[in-house]
């Protein structure tokens, strides 16, 4: 039937309002999947520890929503 | 001489209830148990020529099927006006009634077509936008009272008379913007909606406001190892030179990005069309936005069968919900085509 999708967002809310069922807190808003703070090397591996969280949503129950932080 | 038909469930045409909810539709000449009502509303200007009379359950399963059966009844009549239940509240019957009539403008030579339902028949909700419904109460008690409002409006129609507004006319509104003029200016109308709000009196909001359907969480993937997943991005990242041309804000369109064996996203390939965040980091580093080096990674350690060689891309600023909403359909159908199996969407 459908796909399962998580929706990466630093403002929760508005993907929450919108109905998203899988949902993950990203960065910011200009850097969803990464931080300019940090070395590139370690920027690269955040965002490595990132995607595999986002992962772990796609493989959970959704129930109502999940919202990882 | 105005010829009419009419349609009607199982029930209204005194066929039977539920056990009879399965009938195929059939057509009988002459005003049936509602349509006699509408006979005599329209007095000596029309006759109901035929009635068309269908199970609910029929129907509400393959609602093409049946309307095209239903076309197929009435073509040979030659209506002027197609007129169908009302139905109250009976959320199957209403869903007929909608696309009967639907069927009936777009179908039967573009003729008027009208029907009633009550305010929270899935019907209106469903059908509003295409066809005229008039607001009616929830019971059939109120029958005669739908039926003339019905007719009055009907008469409007064929006069092809100015329709006014929803509130004024009593039809449900089809979610059509029509320019007025008016003597206050936008700024003045908007405090005097905020004035009447805060002091908690009714007011007319002079656009509808958008509602989020929920939809039911697709299920999880099993063997995430095998797994095809795709990258999708409503931040706007584009090609250089944005081939689709997709727009900064109010989007209509999305792009499909071939990045097979593409390890990393180059800064010097991509831009953003978006104007609603600052890109400058994200077109530093475009993987920032879209995470391909990660997913890559994941790939070639097994965490996932295989990166798709393809992301999607569109504009999420400004954006019309009902617009996003296909084009959200249209990338779901591209996923499904190509076995994808799972998506992470990444928005600014």
């Amino acid at each position: 039937m459908g796909i399962p999708a998580v929706q990466l967002s630093a403002v929760i809310a508005v993907a929450e309002m919108v109905g998203s069922n899988r949902i993950m807190l990203a960065q910011k808003i200009v850097n969803p999947v990464g931080n300019a703070n940090l070395d590139p090397d370690e920027e690269k591996k955040l965002r490595r520890s990132m995607v595999e969280k986002a992962l772990t949503a796609l493989q959970a129950e959704a129930g109502e929503q999940v919202v990882l932080r | 001489m105005i010829r009419v038909v009419h349609y009607v469930n199982q029930f209204f045409g005194g066929i039977g209830g539920e056990d009879k909810a399965d009938l195929p539709p059939r057509l009988v000449e002459g005003p049936v148990g509602p349509g006699k009502a509408v006979q005599a509303a329209l007095g000596e200007r029309g006759e109901v020529v035929a009635t068309v009379i269908c199970g609910d359950n029929y129907f509400a399963e393959n609602i093409e099927r049946a309307s095209g059966e239903v076309r197929e009844l009435v073509l040979p009549y030659k209506p002027d006006l197609f007129v169908a239940g009302p139905a109250f509240n009976a959320g199957r019957y209403g869903i007929a009634c909608g696309a009967t009539c639907k069927m009936a403008q777009n179908e039967l030579g573009i003729i008027p077509a009208i029907t009633g339902m009550y305010e929270e028949n899935p019907g209106v909700d469903l059908y509003r936008r295409d066809v005229y419904i008039i607001q009616t109460t929830d019971r059939a008690k109120g029958m005669a009272d739908a039926v003339s409002k019905m007719m009055n409006f009907a008469g409007k129609l064929l006069g092809k008379q100015s329709i006014g507004r929803p509130a004024d006319e009593g039809y449900f509104p089809r979610g059509q913007l029509v320019n007025e003029l008016v003597d206050l200016t936008g700024a003045e109308r908007v405090i005097d909606m905020l004035l009447s709000k805060l002091r908690k009196e009714p007011f007319e909001s002079e656009v509808e406001r958008p509602v989020y359907d929920r939809v039911k969480p697709a299920s999880p993937i099993k063997d995430i190892r095998s797994a095809t997943i795709a990258l999708v991005t409503d931040g706007g990242l584009v090609p250089k030179g944005n081939p689709d041309r997709i727009e900064m804000t109010t989007a209509t369109r999305f792009g499909r990005y071939d990045i097979k064996n593409v390890d990393t996203l180059d800064p010097a390939d991509y831009e953003v069309s978006h104007g609603g965040y600052d890109s400058t980091l994200v077109r530093q580093d475009p993987n920032r936005l879209v995470p391909v080096d990660a997913m890559r990674d994941l790939e070639r350690k097994g965490a996932i069968g295989k990166l798709h060689d393809k992301f999607y891309s569109t504009t999420g600023l400004s954006s019309i919900v009902d617009i996003m909403k296909k084009v959200g359909q249209r990338i779901a159908e591209s996923l499904k085509a190509e076995g994808v199996s799972g998506v992470i969407l990444t928005s600014t």
